[in-house]
């Protein structure tokens, strides 16, 4: 095995271009855990984490471009206050020693359906910047997950960043463990409303073989609140209305079985969080537009 | 391959390491400090918790050769001279102690939390100690030892 340690990303892309076949590595959560267990002996890590230009992030014409290498804890720090959601998925991960190293990068490149920070990435619109030596491309990040563990990346590329839109609408993310702490979600949920595009974001994550978002579920409410003229003069949302939301997020979802949680539960618990997740970001909006 | 790290500030070298070995068998078999604890190498118990550059991480998820030029700092790099940082006191004193596995973890996590919170509440230490298991002291007593860490330093201060 190799052991690549380029200090710039230029040096890192020129690696991954001669050996594709090199596995990444930043914070290492996920990697290490594969490599301690034997269950990879990749021919090459490629160690990400002197690469400095991976570890900023800034903003620029309404979007935050967070570095892949920042670990989740800066973005908790640093970033609450801009990315709402994102920051709320990255506190529900592991514990302090592993939010202190994972990232949202290793949390796309590991591309599992139960990653926390994927429905936040999808509600809020974000896009996934991946570089190779052939240049620079952005995916939406409703185009990145393919399948379980599997996304969008050629064998060539890195994850550089992700874009995540600013927003100062409310955003919610929520997941179901079986404890407070340190577990890996049975389901989850977020919702982030754009009242500037009149319109809603809504995604589930661990219930079906990608994070996906709920398009039925979006276009429903956001039909029912343009509608109703709400984004201006926002009401108590109706009983029914949540419900029916729940309903469809719910429909969205295609769990499977498992030993964390039943099918049949997962959709039951995802219509409740999106009830409530609504119901949380619905209120919180009203007192902003109030 | 050959591995250079600041360790509790002594520069240290390992050589013949192997590229997919973790920071925690280099400190424990190649640097002979066996105080972070081996038990799950799955980031799941938080006993081989050592600052990495001053943060908290689990030693056995970080590649050893991505400590190469940093500056590592084990429980054994707390003491000062032949006296116990406050929070290892603490810890002997609150009887947090027992079988003393999951101990080296848990100080480190302490300690690094008093460096942050000077007067942390119960909800914060909670939080800061999530990674730790203890299959021993139901955890009462480790709050205790934090408790009384912070009001010891708080007095000294
Ligand atoms: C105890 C424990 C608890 C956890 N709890 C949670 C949890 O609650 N929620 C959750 O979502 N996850 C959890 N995880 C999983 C993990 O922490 C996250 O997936 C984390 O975001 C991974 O980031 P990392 O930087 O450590 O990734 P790494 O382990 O370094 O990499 C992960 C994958 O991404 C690839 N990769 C990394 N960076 C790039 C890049 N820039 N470009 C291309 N590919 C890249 C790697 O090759 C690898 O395949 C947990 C892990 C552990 C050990
Ligand atoms: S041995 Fe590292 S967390 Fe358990
Ligand atoms: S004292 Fe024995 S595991 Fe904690």
């Amino acid at each position: 095995m190799d052991f690549l340690r380029p200090d710039t990303l230029a040096e890192a892309l020129a690696h991954k271009a001669e050996r594709p076949d090199a596995v990444p590595i930043a914070g290492g959560t996920d990697v290490m855990v594969e490599l301690n267990f034997d269950h990879r002996r990749p021919a090459a890590l490629l160690d990400l984490t002197r690469i400095a230009e991976l570890r900023t992030w800034d903003e620029d014409d309404g979007a935050v471009r967070i570095g892949a290498a920042v670990p989740y804890t800066r973005i908790i720090e640093e970033l609450g206050g801009r990315l709402p959601g994102l920051a709320m998925a990255s506190r529900t991960v592991g514990s302090p020693q592993i939010r202190n190293r994972g990232t949202v990068g290793g949390n796309l490149g590991a591309a599992s359906p139960a990653g926390d920070t994927h429905p936040v990435l999808l509600a809020a619109g974000a896009t996934v910047e991946a570089a190779s030596t052939r240049g620079t491309r952005l995916i939406p990040a409703t185009d990145f997950y393919l399948g379980v563990k599997r996304h969008a990346l050629e064998p060539d590329e890195l994850i550089t960043a992700v874009h995540v839109p600013v927003t100062h609408a409310p955003q919610q993310f929520s997941k179901v463990g079986t404890r407070n702490a340190m577990v890996i979600a049975v389901c989850s949920f977020a919702v982030a409303l754009h009242p500037a595009q009149s319109r809603v974001g809504a995604a589930v994550g661990s219930a079906a073989p990608t994070p996906r978002r709920a398009s039925a579920a979006e276009e429903f409410l956001s039909a029912e609140l343009t509608s109703t003229n709400q984004w201006e003069s926002p009401k108590p949302l109706l009983d029914s209305v949540k419900r029916r939301f729940g309903d469809l997020v719910a429909e969205a979802a295609s769990p499977i079985d498992d030993v964390r949680g039943s099918a049949a539960y997962r959709k039951h618990a995802l219509s409740v969080l999106a009830r409530r997740t609504l119901g949380w970001a619905w209120q919180d909006y009203s007192g902003k537009v109030a | 391959m050959r591995v250079n790290v600041t360790v509790n500030g002594e520069q240290r070298q390992a050589d013949d390491v192997w590229e997919g070995e973790s920071l925690l068998y280099l400190l424990r078999e190649r640097l002979g400090l066996p105080g972070s604890k081996n038990a799950c190498e799955q980031g799941e118990c938080g006993s081989c918790t050592v600052y990495l550059d001053s943060v908290p991480v689990c030693a056995c998820l970080v590649a050893a050769g991505q400590a190469q030029d940093r500056e590592v700092r084990t429980v054994e790099g707390l003491v000062q001279g032949d006296r116990l940082d406050p929070v290892q006191e603490a810890f002997v004193d609150a009887g947090a102690v027992q079988c003393g596995f999951c101990t080296p973890g848990l100080v480190v996590a302490a300690h690094d939390l008093l460096d942050r919170v000077p007067k942390p509440s119960d909800p914060e230490i909670r939080e800061a100690l999530a990674g730790n298991l203890c299959r021993c002291t139901g955890y009462e007593k480790i709050l205790d030892a934090v408790r009384l860490a912070a009001s010891r330093k708080e007095a000294g201060a």
